[in-house]
């Protein structure tokens, strides 16, 4: 429960990347490193991480019936004469 | 280089169109594979389900009008967003304006304190914290966003492309998708604890 702690805000500043896998691997050690110690911090990259895959389940929409038919329609005359 | 006459050049041409046939079909067989992850990346990049649609018709349109541009090999998905969002932005999307923003210096973490501050901090050990969002809210969340940090955080939170291909599709730097994509997350954050504490 440090959140001002420097370690805790330089791991803050890391987390996004570190869930976007685009660290180097010198930060991925220090945001592993210091996600091993602190609670705080491994309380919010769970969080974060599930916050994501939430995001992504909420917001999908799964194309109406019907769509695919439609663009079947749009292709060029030779995918015809079958 | 042989010479054995008119027909072999008319039997060469011949092969050629087959070829080609052949090619054309492989790729719109290919293109409409992805049309459902296609839909659901479009979908919220637009308010309604019928824009949506018509913008993915639109699209495939296009797509298979132009398919001799694609290169065999490559991510024929972010091809297909790629002429998605300039299609989009051709309809006039390019005319609103982007709403002043707020001053918005909140952290990455906000949402979480916002939580843990109203539920207790052990809650957040918890997963099912987050599902205390509704999904209709996430939606809205989204569509609340200005649509330039909108795109960015659809294409790599939705879509999951990476930085490379969401720069590629929307045609700006990568710094740029990596500003948007952060500032996007921290608003939407900003507008998930506004819709979820009030």
């Amino acid at each position: 429960m440090t959140a001002h702690d420097p370690d805790c805000e330089k791991c803050e500043e890391l987390l996004q990347g570190y869930l976007d896998r685009d660290l180097t691997h010198k930060e991925v050690v220090i945001a592993e490193g210091h996600l091993d110690r602190c609670d705080y911090c491994r309380r919010r990259y769970r969080f974060e991480e599930h916050l994501r895959r939430y995001i992504r389940i909420s917001a999908s929409e799964r194309m109406p019936a019907g769509l695919l038919a439609k663009l079947s329609e749009l292709r060029g005359p030779t995918a015809d004469g079958f | 280089m042989s010479e054995s006459g008119a027909a072999e050049p008319e039997a060469e041409a011949g092969r050629r169109i087959a070829s080609e046939a052949r090619e054309r079909v492989r790729f719109e067989e290919e293109a409409l594979e992805l049309a459902d992850q296609v839909y659901r990346v479009a979908r919220r990049m637009v308010g309604t389900r019928e824009e949506a649609e018509e913008l993915v018709q639109d699209t495939y349109a296009r797509a298979f009008r132009s398919w001799r541009s694609f290169t065999p090999g490559t991510n024929m998905r972010a091809w297909l967003l790629r002429i998605l969002t300039n299609l989009n932005t051709d309809r006039g999307r390019k005319l609103q304006r982007t709403p002043d923003l707020q001053p918005l210096e909140e952290s990455d973490y906000y949402l979480a304190n916002k939580l843990a501050a109203a539920e207790g901090e052990q809650v957040l050990d918890q997963e099912r914290v987050v599902e205390r969002l509704s999904q209709g809210g996430v939606v809205d969340a989204l569509a609340a966003l200005p649509h330039d940090f909108r795109d960015v955080v659809v294409l790599v939170d939705l879509g999951e492309f990476s930085y490379a291909d969401a720069a590629q599709i929307l045609d700006v730097p990568i710094g740029t998708v990596m500003s948007r994509l952060h500032r996007g997350r921290r608003i939407l954050k900003q507008k998930l604890a506004e819709e979820s504490l009030t």
